[in-house]
């Protein structure tokens, strides 16, 4: 195992968590420490939570602080290696044959190659973050067929032989955990599950993300976000839908909306199903009015 | 000669093993580089090492929490998590919701329907249909529906195949002399077995189950929940290929045997979990239950509404339909009855089996 005790001067969860606070991102110290020992040790980092907690944000915070460009591979059922690692380029490779005639033509040379999110970061594990999103979409198989480059960063290619990262590339794989993950890949990763924010600093992530908002507000909207979670809904409102929910109640405010009715008048951005609206119709006011004191 | 310093070290993972968590010896090493790297200057270093080296995931943090207690505090492990370790909760307590979802009266729609819990665990006997489920388990992966997948397969299709096409280019002088396609493969759909085991459904529960185990070992991708006043999950012991130990360890999840009909709360917890909600969406959903309900007919029929509009096809069997007579009387059933595909005979295995091959029937035609 090569351990790296700072990457490019990060040298503790306490740096990391700050570069990723200048990076628009909140972290608590739970995320901080998995983040830096996924970093240190060299393994990818296996992110789990409900939707919308922030899986993804992490990532492209991650990205940002090392300066470096977000490889993203949506999962899908289905997926598989011409779709994640290489494809070679069938159409390129007959054009070739026709053309090179008689002569000798290589055909697996690189630039009938196509390199698809998990090759692109292997070839440049120095420019990139691997993001592997929603892995629990994908099937099992494809599951087991990361596992080779999750634990040792190698590509095998036929007809080219193993290719392997100059240096462990920073991988980030999240999961809303639609099914439960195999143990072999759980164990290849440092794993963090991220829990809805505490309150305090689901108010401080709301004010950074919306500037508009106002410090009463966040906490209002908030306190009133916490109270819907704790209901029975299809849809519990994740991060993003609390710093919308202030953001489009704090617009309808400036239009001339008053207080309770601005939250109730937005409500369409923080439930987003029929059914969780008609669930609350009734006590909707009083959340407000409760969140308001 | 190992430090004693790292004696807790080597001691946590132990008692991880012990407690039933995945602790692999590769891990320790992890975890030991890990609190080196952190420095560790408390306790609380070494708490979230430990987490994220182990990963052990909402469900079990709190086990996790105590053993790591037991281990470097001292503390001493409260109680034992009981049951299979590996599916910790199984159950979810619907008790819990029912301020949310208030009954709305007090008159009881359902004869037997009680709201006393008995919590134990019933002896599951076995009568003599072995022969009718064994085919019906055969006959499964050939009967149930199938969508289509995204994967691909080399056959007759729409889709060009550029990888075999460059094959068979280079094995014929790169010439191209026909064009290989490629046609999208078709998989099981899922399917859903949600088990009433409240006590007016005495009579049916074991039946039930004894099908849920061969539907859960012919199909390919199968979940099965009990519903009582409690909501239990029993795929993973139906997996067991032995019905008897399946069948038993089944028995010893499920609290609510025979208990209270809260059915249509339990079906709200099922669906507000979102890993459970999963199984629905596409899914063949198959209800076993005579859909009697102590209280309001609405959390029932609001759930049902949701599956509905998640699910594929829905399918309610139940063991009064058995009667040629039977019309659904109850607000609940009358109410639920225009949403199902089907409303059959639920009675004894070999009937919900034949209800299940012949619904598949029909829709994959």
């Amino acid at each position: 195992m090569t351990v790296r005790r700072a990457i490019q001067g990060i040298d503790g969860p306490e740096p990391l968590a700050r570069s990723l606070g200048d990076a628009q991102y909140i972290a608590d110290d739970g995320l901080a420490t998995a983040a830096y020992l996924a970093l240190a040790l060299g393994k990818p980092l296996l992110l789990e939570g409900a939707p919308g907690v922030g899986k993804t944000e992490a990532a492209k915070a991650l990205a940002s602080v090392l300066g470096r460009e977000l490889v993203r591979l949506q999962c899908y059922e289905g997926i598989d290696a011409s779709a994640a690692m290489y494809e070679w380029n069938f159409p390129r490779q007959m054009l070739a044959i026709r053309q090179a005639g008689e002569d000798y033509v290589n055909l697996y040379e690189d630039q009938f190659l196509i390199a698809r999110p998990i090759l692109q970061t292997l070839q440049a594990p120095r420019d990139r973050v691997l993001l592997i999103d929603e892995i629990d979409r994908a099937d099992h198989e494809f599951e087991a067929f990361l596992l080779e480059f999750l634990s040792d960063f190698t590509v095998s290619i036929p007809e080219r032989g193993t290719m392997r990262a100059s240096e462990p590339p920073v991988v980030v794989l999240t999961s809303n955990r639609t099914r439960e993950l195999h143990e072999a890949l759980r164990r290849r990763c440092v794993y963090h599950w991220i829990d809805y924010p505490a309150p305090a600093l689901e108010a401080q992530i709301v004010m950074m993300r919306a500037a508009s908002v106002v410090q009463d507000t966040a906490h209002r909207v908030v306190r009133a976000v916490g109270a819907l979670r704790a209901e029975p809904l299809a849809k519990p409102p994740g991060v993003a839908e609390t710093v919308e929910w202030a953001e489009a109640a704090t617009l309808l405010n400036q239009q001339g909306a008053a207080w309770p009715r601005a939250f109730a008048r937005a409500i369409g951005v923080v439930l987003k199903d029929q059914d969780d609206l008609e669930f609350m119709a009734s006590r909707l006011d009083a959340i407000l009015a409760e969140s308001a004191a | 000669m190992i430090p004693r310093a790292m004696d807790p070290f080597l001691a946590f993972p132990q008692a991880l093993r012990a407690a039933g968590f995945p602790a692999s010896p590769d891990r320790t090493e992890t975890f030991v580089t890990a609190v080196s790297l952190l420095g560790p200057r408390h306790i609380g270093d070494l708490r979230r090492a430990a987490n994220a080296v182990y990963g052990p995931g909402p469900d079990r943090q709190e086990m996790f929490d105590a053993v790591f207690d037991a281990v470097f505090l001292g503390r001493a492990i409260a109680a034992p998590a009981p049951g299979d370790p590996e599916e910790l909760p199984a159950s979810y307590d619907a008790g819990a919701f029912e301020e949310l979802i208030a009954p709305e009266d007090e008159d009881p729609s359902g004869g037997e329907a009680t709201t006393a819990e008995r919590l134990f665990a019933r002896d599951l006997g076995f009568e003599d249909e072995d022969a009718a489920l064994r085919a019906f388990s055969r006959a499964l992966p050939g009967s149930l529906p199938r969508r289509r997948s995204r994967r691909l397969t080399a056959g007759k299709g729409q889709l060009a195949d550029a990888r075999r096409a460059f094959r068979e280019m280079l094995r014929n002088d790169g010439e191209v002399t026909h064009l290989p396609t490629r046609r999208r493969l078709s998989r099981e759909r899922r399917v859903l077995m949600l088990i009433d085991v409240s006590g007016s459904m005495k009579q049916g529960t074991e039946g039930a189950l004894r099908l849920a185990h061969a539907l859960v070992q012919g199909g390919e991708r199968v979940e099965c929940f009990t519903l009582g006043t409690r909501l239990t999950r029993v795929t993973r012991a139906l997996r067991h290929k032995n019905r008897d130990q399946a069948l038993t360890l089944a028995s010893g999840l499920v609290a609510d045997w025979d208990g209270g009909t809260r059915l249509g709360e339990a079906m709200a917890v099922f669906l507000s979990v979102p890993r459970f909600a999963a199984h629905t969406r596409g899914a063949l959903v198959i209800i076993v239950s005579d859909g009697l309900e102590r209280g309001g007919p609405e959390a029932l029929v609001a759930s049902t509404a949701r599956i509905k509009s998640l699910a594929w096809s829905m399918l309610w069997l139940s063991p009064l339909a058995a009667d040629p007579d039977f019309r659904p009387e109850t607000g609940a059933m009358r109410a639920i009855l225009p949403m199902l595909d089907r409303l059959g005979d639920g009675s004894t295995p070999p009937a919900i089996a034949s209800e299940i091959l012949g619904f598949a029937k029909g829709a994959r035609r």
